[in-house]
């Protein structure tokens, strides 16, 4: 049931509002008014083979290597994967692993170059004329690229400019919502470079074959709207600027398209079903250099800041640069910062060491203190129904969160777990400060372990199975080699004895016999 | 390196707590109360005092015997608030150990043996309420008429020391009947309503609140106000208060409109008794109600439409305890059959269809 709202009043006639979301404090003014800077050359860099939802690169250099900036030196496997290449020229220390940038920092396959300083490029990608270009050609170009979602969900974009071969599509929404609290990347990228922001914009949108266009922009960035707006046709004729209200989760894929187009996802599906595919600004950046210059995604745009950082700023990096390097440069760290996180401070990931590299989905890195992240000692849950209020996706996080606690899975999933996107609203307006994400992850982990356990026994019986077919089989054959050399001794010595009968006839074995 | 939190998302919170909700409830509870205080003098003091002060000792006694932090647990100020809206519905002069047994009752029985903060089916204050109703129906129902604090006949300090903990003064010399109980009592002497309705207050003095009553009941135009604050504070949501108010006003509308001699109008109705109160303060209990929008909604208009009845139709004059003890008990089953639907599900919980017609 739709209950009346007032921000129903504020909205424009064209936009559709989505249920629950949250107003966090944004701090956006941090690092709002620092223009992009570059990174100085770092002294060491690690790119690992995974930056990407999908299978792991396969390294294509060794130790010692030398190698050129933009060198492919991961090859994308399998359709779902992504090129890597070397953001830098330099020599290849190692080939191995290294600390993943990742709350568990387990290790991942990493190759670590030391820049040789003269960021000497190798061969560009061939030129490509997409005014002329087929949509595959552009596709292949963004694959060979290894550009990949950069909004932090790292999913191979030619994976999602192909979607057209299987859907017929016709909207492309650009998400430069960022509603993500604290970062002004995309903000800054379309400050400032919005004219390559629209011409990538306008190569996807020639690739996907869509013939509308809309970019959508949350209203608390006004410079960013009005850039992307004088820029606008650069994008295609049927391309404009939407002003989406500033509400969090506003930037989830499925929660932006119903905004803008008014249509809802369906549970399991994708927007391209709808004939919506999204796409991430800064991805269309990178789109465009790609395309226009052939630069492969070496560096992006990111976003350092927090009360814990000393000088907070938009940074453009190479991939790979080391965390503790960025913040070095950004003035270090104020006093003892709480936490760092990759990502905003929703839904991003803390990490435990400052060593690990940035990847090609890192839009920020945040030192928070505990004034700014605020947890506090869970209480009881007082069934406020905060939770309830504030979920985008329509859950009851209380009775699923109550469900975890009482082990029981199955019940947690039949009230929606498996629809969470883990946006964190219900946990961020919580009054007792309950984890209820923290719940909701563990959760969907054990399930997801089950499941493979699940699969694995399946898969040991299947395997179980095979080899006792196998077995029975040789077993058989052996059974009938026995039975036909037993047959054969039989015919011998039926034969033998047929040819020595008329010299003893009358042995006791024969008789036997 | 220090050792940093490695938690799960998200790594920001709103400012709220279940204290400062607390606390921001008791602001808005503060005016009625005020009125009460200055209309019933010392007496309803003390007895407001006493009554907090037990819950909070019960609480504490408790949460010791559970073995739980206390300081963390009273500090969320649940109990203060129990002990609050307990103190708000009794009568003015009733004697200390009803505060504290009432206390007892809502903390001890009617929280904490359920297991604390969050786990109780009813309202802690109206389980109180209606057991002492029950079983103390004369000192539940002896009430005074305002007699504003510092006035020629009101009671000194010391005079209501031995009101409230002494044998109970000279309450009599006071004493009058609620305008629920009054009305109750003539109609079933069998009085016509307009000859009735011309002895009793007037709409004007229910509304301000001259009137006899329970300590921070008699107010409807103060509660209304602060439960209007509490829905611009988003502490709670227009949900069940519009219900409440609502389902009573329609049911008493029509009983009135088919019958006006038997019949009291609805504007008596929302401006007499513990409606008002119950329609911001205690039906919108967090515990006890349902969580979801349109849950609240059948739940407040279930509340409202009880206590008409049971006013009506029951053996007590008041019915707002028992109507909100009687819903609290259907709250889960209505929490169960208004579950929100699911993004990209429909009510069943069904992936939706893709609409043919789905391009814009
Ligand atoms: S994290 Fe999941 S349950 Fe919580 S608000 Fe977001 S979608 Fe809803
Ligand atoms: S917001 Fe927290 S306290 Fe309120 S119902 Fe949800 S889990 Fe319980």
């Amino acid at each position: 049931m739709k209950l009346f709202s007032l921000s129903s009043l504020r909205r424009g006639a064209d936009m559709f509002s989505i249920r629950g979301g949250i107003h966090p404090e944004t701090n956006k003014y941090l690092s709002a008014k620092s223009p992009i800077e570059k990174m100085p050359m770092p002294s060491i860099i690690r790119v690992p083979l995974q930056q990407h939802i999908g299978a792991e690169a396969v390294p294509l250099v060794k130790r010692d290597d030398l190698v050129l900036k933009g060198q492919l030196i991961g090859k994308a496997r399998g359709p779902i994967s992504a090129n890597v290449h070397a953001p830098t020229s330099g020599r290849v220390i190692a080939v191995g692993h290294f600390t993943a940038p990742h709350p568990s920092g387990l290790p991942v396959a990493t190759i670590t170059i030391r820049p040789d300083g003269e960021d000497r490029w190798g061969p560009h990608l061939p030129r490509l004329r997409p005014e002329d270009a087929d949509p595959k050609d552009i596709a292949q170009r963004v694959m060979e690229a290894g550009i990949v979602g950069m909004g932090g969900a790292t999913f191979p974009a030619a994976v999602k400019l192909n979607l057209r071969e299987r859907y017929p599509l016709h909207t492309l929404i650009i998400n430069a919502a960022e509603c993500e609290p604290y970062l002004t990347c995309d903000d800054r990228l379309l400050r400032e470079r919005a004219e390559e922001v629209a011409d990538g914009i306008w190569i996807m949108a020639k690739a996907l074959g869509v013939e509308k266009v809309i970019v959508a922009i949350e209203s608390n960035k006004p410079d960013a709207i009005e850039a992307m707006r004088r820029h606008i046709l650069a994008a295609g004729p049927n391309a404009r600027v939407m002003r989406v209200p500033t509400l969090y989760p506003m930037g989830s894929e499925k929660h932006l398209v119903q905004t803008v187009t008014g249509l809802e996802t369906p549970a399991r599906a994708l927007t391209a079903e709808l004939g919506v595919v999204v796409h991430n600004a800064a991805t269309a950046h990178a789109v465009h250099k790609a395309v226009r210059y052939g630069e492969p995604l070496i560096s992006r745009v990111l976003t350092v800041s927090g009360h814990g950082i000393k000088r907070p700023a938009n940074i453009e990096v190479l991939i790979g640069t080391p965390v503790s390097e960025i913040i070095d440069h950004c003035g270090g760290l104020e006093g003892e910062p709480e936490r760092i996180l990759l990502g905003g401070p929703m839904m991003g990931l803390p990490i435990q060491s400052l060593r690990v590299p940035v990847i090609k989905g890192t839009n920020g890195i945040l030192a928070l203190q505990k004034t700014e992240s605020r947890q506090k000692a869970a209480m009881p849950c007082i069934r406020c129904g905060g939770c309830i209020k504030v979920c985008p996706c329509g859950l009851m996080p209380m009775e699923m969160h109550a469900r975890i606690r009482n082990d029981d899975l199955d019940g947690a999933v039949d009230i929606g777990l498996l629809d969470c996107i883990a946006c964190g609203s219900c946990s961020f307006n919580c009054p007792s400060n309950i984890q209820l994400v923290q719940g909701f992850n563990y959760a969907k982990g054990r399930l997801a372990f089950k499941q493979s356990q699940k699969h694995q026994q399946e898969e040991t019986k299947r395997l179980a199975d095979a080899r006792n077919i196998r077995q029975e089989a040789i077993a058989e054959a052996k059974r009938q080699a026995m039975a036909k050399r037993k047959a054969e001794m039989a015919e011998r010595k039926k034969a033998e004895a047929a040819a020595a009968s008329g010299a003893a006839p009358e042995t006791p074995k024969e008789a036997a016999e | 390196m220090t050792v940093r939190v490695v938690s799960s998302g998200p790594h920001a919170h709103s400012m709220f707590s279940v204290t400062q909700t607390m606390a921001m409830v008791a602001v808005c509870l503060a005016p009625a109360t005020g009125l009460g205080f200055y209309q019933f003098g010392w007496p309803a003091i003390l007895l407001f005092l006493v009554t907090i002060f037990s819950a909070v000792a019960f609480e504490a006694v408790c949460l010791i015997v559970a073995q739980r932090p206390v300081a963390r647990f009273l500090l969320d100020g649940s109990a203060v608030l129990t002990g609050w809206i307990l103190a708000m519905t009794l009568p003015p002069w009733a004697p200390w150990w009803v505060g504290t047994v009432g206390a007892f009752i809502a903390i001890v029985i009617g929280k904490q043996v359920y297991g604390g903060i969050g786990q109780n089916m009813f309202n802690p204050a109206m389980v109180a309420r209606a057991m002492l109703l029950i079983s103390l129906p004369v000192q539940m129902t002896v009430w005074v008429l305002p007699d504003p604090l510092g006035a020629a006949g009101a009671p000194d300090l010391w005079q209501s020391l031995a009101i409230t903990f002494g044998g109970g003064g000279d309450v009599d010399a006071v004493s009058s009947a609620s305008t629920l109980g009054f009305v109750s009592a003539q109609l079933g002497g069998g009085l016509p309503l307009d000859q009735i309705m011309a002895q009793t207050f007037s709409i004007r003095d229910l509304f301000y609140g001259h009137v006899p009553g329970s300590l921070g009941e008699t107010s409807a135009a103060l509660i209304l106000a602060g439960g209007c604050l509490l829905i611009a504070m988003r502490i709670i949501t227009w949900h069940i208060p519009v219900a409440v108010l609502g389902a009573a006003a329609a049911l008493s509308g029509a009983l009135h409109w088919a019958d006006p001699a038997s019949f009291p109008s609805p504007l008596w109705h929302l401006t007499s008794g513990a409606l008002m109160l119950c329609a911001f303060f205690i039906a919108t209990d967090y515990v006890t109600s349902p969580v979801s929008a349109r849950g609240q909604l059948i739940y407040g208009a279930g509340t409202g439409a009880l206590i008409v009845i049971i006013r009506t139709w029951g053996s007590f004059p008041e019915g707002a305890a028992f109507a909100v003890l009687l819903m609290n008990a259907c709250t889960p089953l209505i929490d169960t059959y208004t579950r929100p639907r699911i993004f990209g599900r429909d009510r069943k919980g069904k992936p939706l269809e893709i609409a043919k017609g789905a391009r814009p």
